[in-house]
């Protein structure tokens, strides 16, 4: 049912996003690489291109963590929150904020992790305090898409200078 | 069509970021210039000067309703919601085939005794 690598998104509501995927190996581990800094700083890393600058993280209730990204073209883009509810190695609760989110909204992030099929199923919801809130933080996914492009525009707008 | 002239001009239009919040913005729905300002700390004259730079890149046009003349986002991939969502899941699916590669090597490293 949940096979390895299948990804799904979906807005169950005006102000979540549900994020599901199964990963093939157990709990604890997927759970470190969601909270140890030099784990996370190998996977969470966007669209090709994008380098982690800043993962720290103090994994204790009340504990905030911050991350930074730069791209190979300079944009950077950040984010960072606290950490509400530490139940290794299955549920990871924080409130979140990107830098660039104008819509103003912080929102509350649950992983919960769950043994299924001889590995982990992770559901990540995050709530947002409104459907605009939420509806800025899924265009961040766009913008960094466009980001993405703009990289290879980049390219190609080098390619037609040489051969004037 | 995409002469050098144009690509040069949607390269430049795009190498802003009030922009592309902007366009991120219009990619949601069509909104009039004061809906556009309000989350920056910039004033409307300075708002209205990105949307101009955003208009002769031909990536945004202006409504005809005289009082709001509302800013719309042009080109059908940018337009659609779809697309963004689609965008969103697109870099969590590049995330978490890094996790994945990831896993596989701590689980390669890890006795297994100590899994649980």
């Amino acid at each position: 049912m949940n096979a390895p690598g299948k990804l799904t998104v979906t807005l169950p509501s005006d102000r979540e996003v549900l994020i599901t995927r199964w990963f093939a190996a157990p709990r604890d581990l997927v759970f470190d690489c969601w909270t140890k800094p030099e784990l996370i700083r190998r996977w969470l890393l966007g669209p090709e291109g994008w380098t982690m600058t800043v993962c720290t993280v103090d994994l204790r209730v009340g504990g905030r963590y911050r991350y930074e990204w730069r791209s190979t073209e300079g944009s950077v883009m950040g984010m960072g929150g606290e950490y509400r509810e530490i139940v290794r190695p299955e549920r990871l609760g924080s409130v979140e904020l990107f830098d660039e989110d104008w819509t103003g909204g912080e929102a509350t992030s649950t992983i919960v992790l769950t043994e299924e099929g001889g590995g982990t199923l992770l559901r990540q919801t995050s709530r947002y305090a409104s459907k605009e809130a939420r509806d800025g933080a899924l265009r961040t996914g766009m913008t960094e898409g466009m980001e993405y492009g703009f990289g290879r525009l980049d390219a190609l707008l080098a390619e037609r200078a040489a051969a004037r | 069509m995409a002469s050098a002239e144009t690509l040069d001009a949607t390269f430049a239009a795009l190498a802003d970021p009030t922009r592309r919040a902007i366009l991120a913005r219009l990619a949601l729905g069509e909104a009039s210039v004061n809906e556009l300002a309000a989350p920056f700390a910039m004033s409307q004259p300075a708002i209205s000067k990105h949307i101009k730079v955003l208009e002769r890149a031909g990536l945004v046009s202006r409504g005809r309703d005289a009082q709001r003349r509302p800013v719309r986002i042009e080109g059908a991939p940018l337009a659609s919601a779809s697309a963004w969502l689609e965008r969103y899941r697109a870099i969590w699916e590049v995330n978490f085939g890094r996790l994945d590669a990831l896993l596989g090597e701590l689980q390669a490293i890890k006795p297994p005794e100590k899994r649980t």
